[in-house]
């Protein structure tokens, strides 16, 4: 595709290939529209992307890069009379902002594992000694990734640490120091910064952080459209929540009602009692429609574990929410729960930016054409009829089609105003889980209510299980509303929840071997100002702040509306072998396709009917 | 670049399924054809081994080639030596499993794993009980499985403890699992056996663990009290949490108990008018064994045993005839001695001069009599759980499983002082669950009658009174054995079932103002003199046969009764009971 021409008739041009813009592509496929889509990035899902952790640094790279001029060519060799020209933006709009990067693992190369005490010490001791030498440090991580980091650019590395290294109130180096309290018990294993890049390519590390309702928009699209074969599942294996300085696990399944010793008998009544009698709207409710939820909890008398169970970790609603809204929120978590496992939530093996392609493959199966590293420099309008009649791609080409789909970020700067709202994000590699239990493959959703002005922060800890960090290490995500920068916002919790310093006390917290944090632009936030687009253009925000994905599905749906309203969304797609194509009468199929009917059942496979209790023993 | 994606029709795909299948079914039956011929010449090679395998992989409930399977391995193991079986028994449980993913609850699959299990030279049981935990993971009620599952832990005696773990784990999944709940019921007094009698204080250091061994005749199933009260609270946690689920309450009657009464003779009566003896006993028995002996005076007597009705075989009560003249004069004294041979058992029953009648019973039961539901030693311990399943009920007035067990407690705490509370739960319970309301009545029937005869036995009387009370049924009538005057009136019996013919003392019977239209009891009744049935539903000459038998009937009162309306009624009357001077219609 590199070399040759495109063609230069399509249907739909969609830029970027986020989720939206993805299930817009495979909706519009699916129903013989011939699409073309494009993404200027080197990398599938835009802000909705996962990445190595190879992939992260060069992420984090590029994000710290000055934006080059926008380079203005004169296209009126391709435009015809009555045509006018609206010009794309050709880099990356500011969604991204604060990046900072802290690392605490040794910056040496892998020690022998079976070095003794007084080796280790003499390490931790060296260690010591680098600490005060920042650069140093610095240089060190540099000379891994230069050894890792095929084409990248020396000079943004240099200059993306020297963004970091300047944040100086974080120590640099944990280095768990065999002290005679600890040597008793198993010592965690170290994991040094060249073992992270070394195994980098094992990592999965989102940008966005959510997960998937069991019965939310997504799956039932994933599952209608059958784009779930393309997919396999986790189940969020629990629900944990950070109150009074400890973790606990929130009873929210009826098996975890059962099991719960934090609750008395009656409480496990009434919390059963809340939970089904919530499920259907009565009166009762009503008559606290606009007056906060937690006033509501307050009434049913549940006492202050239930109610913080409920606020927090169930409706994940704040102090002030309404009723109706926390209610129906509270619904939404219930009616997922129990459909394929004991949370509602769903997480995607290899990650999140999984789904994204996903819907592209799906795109692609019908036909759509994909090219990434290739853009729009700007669309040909019609003057009178104030439409898009074509494109000119980033090779000078003109395109003609009848419809553009884009996400915001392709727009020019002049047309889109600053957003109003960010998300904190905050990425952590740690050495252990936030509560260990027999098993190590937990995948544990964290509620974090909002104490004395810092917000709720909903926090999600992967385990290797779910394809997306390396054993031995934990995978945690922070996600909240900014208040200030992401460091500020989340980094008082993670030094309360984790280990970032070394300390000589016993100390059972994770340690963080490594952490990101950065500022995302809440994409429900950004606005079109300026001119009125033409009619036929239509604009994909990026994520959104919520846990789900109904926002992303909600926006395809009526972009595809609005596009094909006499079309269904999204229609079942045949099977592979039910699929002819012209000339080919042998009905190979599969062409496109991906089969990942592997059938391991600890992964949760997306199928219309999923009968939990129809055993079939392996 | 892809091509544009046409669909197969429907038609078509329809099309291709048709063929496919006909060409399935085809292969099936030229397999299927094949094996019987070769059963029938005795064959039992490695090739039918084969076609019964391509069979049995598709459907896995063909008995009759499992049968071929196994006769052809038997063969098989004659021929071969040890090792050679061990691989072909190895062959065929990796090839059941197959045939398990297709149907998981085959009864011929597993009843084949189990054969072949126990004639594996060197079973690997390990592996079996993991199959097991899978498959039961999968489908924690299927029940094939389970009895696998039992076999092998007896085959490869997998500890009671390690058992008991795994039935936790089910339940911390998924307490709705009346499989794991029983499971757990059998393992249980195994693992913590109870004592039958309080411990006996011991000088000497005691062990650490002062549950002594089970007596292996009555308390076997009983649970030691340490881990009684643990599991009290493991199920409370479940029903609390769903007290809607059936397995966690029936799981808890269980842990609350069922005393079983010791089997004896609980009462001797004698009679000198009739010259007949009754026996009662604690549970129903087949007297007509030979296991019954009558000692008059220290001789053996040849007596013939019956039950007081044709209808049972067994029987609570029984009754004999002493050959004529044997004790019909009233100055002389006899001594009687009933001996239960089988259960080395016996009571003695002195009849004094110029006495007609007389009894001997074991007032000591009396008050133990009916708390046999529940039967737990403390009622400390009652009282704490009563306490909780109150709580419950507070929480959710209308639970009928909750208002159950509460009805089920009081009644071992404390029957009579309880009664208004109990009634009233019960009305609450028919409301709830009308469903069942006629279960509750008669249930509720069965408690009231108890209650009256404790309330009779506390007063020293032979009259039994039950009027008003709403009864539905009757029941503990060999309890009655000694009553003269009985009055039912106002209830909604609709019969004097044959055991009423337990009740051989009887001498007034009012039982006016139900719905009464069988009269099956009131058999052979030999002391029996009026019988009032006013307003009742008593329609035919024929309902009214049994009465023929009872010879000193004199008094009958049938007002109200759509008998009354036959034609004739009066002079068939007469005919039929010719004894009833005094007749009401």
């Amino acid at each position: 595709m590199a070399t040759e021409d495109l063609p230069s008739d399509f249907d739909i041009v969609i830029l970027g290939t986020g989720l939206t813009e993805s299930v817009v592509a495979a909706a519009c496929s699916r129903v013989g529209q011939r699409v073309l889509h494009l993404d200027r990035r080197s990398y599938y899902a835009g802000n909705w992307a996962s990445f190595t952790f190879n992939g992260l640094l060069t992420w984090i790279q590029e994000q710290n890069e000055e934006p080059k001029p926008e380079e203005v060519r004169d296209w009126s060799g391709l435009t015809e009379e009555g045509e006018e020209l609206i010009h794309l933006s050709q880099a990356d709009s500011a969604s991204i902002t604060n990046l900072q990067v802290f690392s605490y693992v040794s910056e040496e190369e892998e020690e022998e594992e079976a070095a003794n005490t007084t080796e280790e010490e003499k390490a931790a001791d060296e260690e010591a000694v680098k600490e005060s030498s920042e650069t140093e440090s610095a240089d060190s991580k540099e000379d891994d990734e230069e050894e890792e980091g095929a084409g990248e650019e020396e000079e943004q590395v240099r200059k993306s640490q020297r963004i970091n290294q300047a944040e100086g109130e974080e120590p640099e180096v944990d280095q768990p120091r065999p002290s005679p309290s600890s040597q008793s018990e198993p010592s965690r294993k170290k994991i040094s910064y060249a073992q992270l890049v070394k195994e980098g390519r094992r990592y999965n590390i989102d940008l966005v952080s959510k997960l998937l309702f069991s019965r939310g928009s997504l799956v039932d699209l994933l599952i209608k459209s059958n784009v779930s074969r393309y997919a396999e599942f986790k189940n969020v294996t629990r629900i944990l929540t950070y109150r009074h300085g400890n973790i606990e696990q929130v009873p929210c399944s009826r098996a975890d009602v059962f099991a719960s010793r934090q609750l008395s008998v009656v409480e496990k009544r009434k919390l059963m009692r809340f939970l089904t009698s919530c499920v259907e709207e009565t009166e009762e409710q009503t008559a606290y429609h606009g007056r906060p939820y937690l006033e509501f909890l307050q009434d049913q008398q549940l006492g202050d574990n239930l109610q913080h169970f409920l606020l927090h970790s169930i409706a994940m609603a704040a102090e002030d929410t309404p009723t109706e809204e926390g209610l129906a929120s509270t619904r939404h978590f219930l009616r997922s729960l129990g459909r394929y496992g004991n949370t509602p939530f769903l997480f995607p093996v290899y990650g999140l930016g999984e789904i994204p392609q996903c819907f592209c493959r799906m795109s692609a199966v019908f036909g759509g054409i994909y090219c990434l590293r290739h853009s729009v420099h700007c669309l040909i309008v019609d003057r009178d009829a104030n439409r898009c009649k074509a494109v000119i791609d980033s090779r000078g080409q003109r395109i003609s089609c009848s419809h553009i789909v884009m996400e915001t970020s392709y727009l020019d700067r002049s047309k889109v105003a600053t957003p109003s709202r960010f998300l904190s994000r905050a990425v952590l590699i740690t050495d252990s889980s936030v509560l260990p239990s027999e098993s190590d493959q937990q995948i544990s959703m964290v509620t974090v209510p909002p104490e004395g002005g810092s917000p709720a922060v909903k926090m999600v800890e992967l385990s290797p299980s779910s394809m997306t960090c390396i054993p031995g290490t934990y995978l945690v995500h922070l996600t909240c509303r900014s208040v200030g920068s992401a460091h500020q916002d989340l980094s008082p919790l993670v030094t309360r929840m984790f280990r970032t310093t070394e300390s000589q006390e016993e100390d059972r917290r994770p340690s963080v071997l490594w952490s990101l944090y950065f500022n995302m632009a809440d994409g429900t936030a950004s606005q079109v100002e300026g001119q009125p687009l033409p009619s036929n253009v239509h604009i994909c925000h990026g994520p959104d702040s919520a846990l789900g994905h109904e926002d992303a599905v909600q926006q395809a749906a009526s972009i595809f509306q609005s596009i094909l309203p006499e079309e269904e969304f999204c229609p079942p797609a045949p099977n592979p072998e039910d699929i002819v194509y012209d000339g080919d009468n042998t009905s190979t199929g599969t062409r496109g396709t991906r089969s990942c009917r592997a059938l391991d059942l600890k992964n949760v496979q997306l199928e219309p009917e999923q009968n939990q209790n129809q055993g079939n023993p392996e | 670049m892809h091509g544009r994606v046409k669909v197969k029709t429907t038609a078509q795909q329809e099309e291709e399924k048709r063929k496919e299948r006909e060409k399935k079914l085809k292969v099936y039956v030229a397999a299927r054809d094949a094996c019987f011929s070769k059963r029938k010449d005795g064959v039992f090679d490695d090739e039918a081994l084969q076609l019964t395998q391509q069979l049995l992989s598709a459907n896995p409930d063909f008995a009759t080639l499992w049968n071929y399977r196994r006769e052809i391995l038997t063969h098989l193991e004659t021929v071969k030596d040890e090792d050679e079986a061990q691989k072909i028994y190895e062959a065929e449980l990796s090839f059941l499993e197959s045939c398990l993913k297709v149907n998981p609850k085959s009864y011929g699959s597993w009843h084949h794993r189990g054969w072949v299990s126990a004639r594996l030279p060197r079973p690997d049981w390990a592996r079996e009980l993991r199959l097991c935990d899978r498959c039961l993971s999968l489908d924690d009620r299927n029940f094939h499985c389970w009895d696998y599952r039992r076999m092998v832990v007896k085959m490869s005696s997998v500890p009671v403890k390690q058992e008991l773990e795994f039935t936790d784990r089910l339940i911390g999944s998924n307490f709705s699992n009346y499989s794991s709940w029983h499971y757990r019921s059998t393992l249980l007094p195994l693992l913590h056996p109870g004592s039958p009698e309080p411990p006996p204080s011991r000088c000497d250091g005691d062990p650490p663990h002062s549950c002594s061994p089970p007596s292996p005749q009555t308390h076997f199933h009983r649970v030691c009290e340490e881990q009684l009260l643990k599991e009290y609270e493991l199920v409370q946690n479940a029903f609390f949490t769903d007290p809607n689920d059936q397995s966690a309450w029936f799981y808890y009657r269980w842990l609350l108990g069922r005393a079983e009464r010791e089997e004896m003779i609980s009462c001797a009566y004698v009679s000198r008018e009739q010259e007949r003896v009754a026996v009662a006993f604690s549970r129903p028995v087949n007297a007509q064994s030979g296991s019954l002996l009558l000692v008059l005076d220290g001789q053996p007597q040849r007596v013939e045993w019956r039950s007081v009705h044709p209808h049972f075989k067994h029987s609570p009560v029984w009754i004999c005839d002493l050959p004529p003249g044997t004790i019909s004069d009233i100055a002389n004294e006899h001594n009687l001695t009933v001996h239960w041979t089988e259960k080395h058992t016996h009571r003695d029953c002195a009849l004094y001069t110029g006495r007609s009648e007389s009894w001997c019973r074991d007032t000591a039961t009396d008050l133990e009599l009916f708390r046999s539901e529940l039967s737990v030693e403390k009622t400390s311990v009652l009282q704490s759980e009563l306490q909780s399943v109150n709580q419950l009920q507070e929480l959710e007035p209308l639970n009928k499983w909750c208002l159950l067990t509460i009805i089920l407690l009081m009644r071992a705490l404390d029957p009579l002082g309880y009664e208004k509370e109990t009634l009233a739960h019960f009305q609450t319970l028919k409301e709830v669950d009308s469903m069942r309301s006629a279960y509750y009545s008669d249930l509720c029937s069965k408690f009231m009658i108890e209650n009256t005869i404790l309330k009779m036995e506390y007063a020293e009387v032979r009259v039994f009174s039950i009027s008003d009370r709403n009864l539905t049924t009757l029941c503990h009538l060999d309890q009655l054995l000694l009553v003269t005057h009985i009055n039912l009136s106002s209830n909604q019996l609709r019969r004097l079932p044959p055991q009423f013919a337990m009740l051989q003392c009887l001498e007034v019977v009012e039982a006016d103002n139900n719905s009464i239209e069988n009269l099956e009891g009131v058999y052979h009744l030999p002391k029996l003199e009026e019988v009032s049935l006013k307003n009742n539903k008593i329609s035919t000459l024929a309902d009214l046969q049994p009465l023929a038998s009872c010879p000193k009937l004199r008094r009958l009162d049938l007002r109200g009764n759509p008998v009354t309306q036959t034609a004739n009624v009066e002079s068939e009357l007469a005919e039929l009971l010719p004894s009833v001077a005094d007749l009401l219609l």
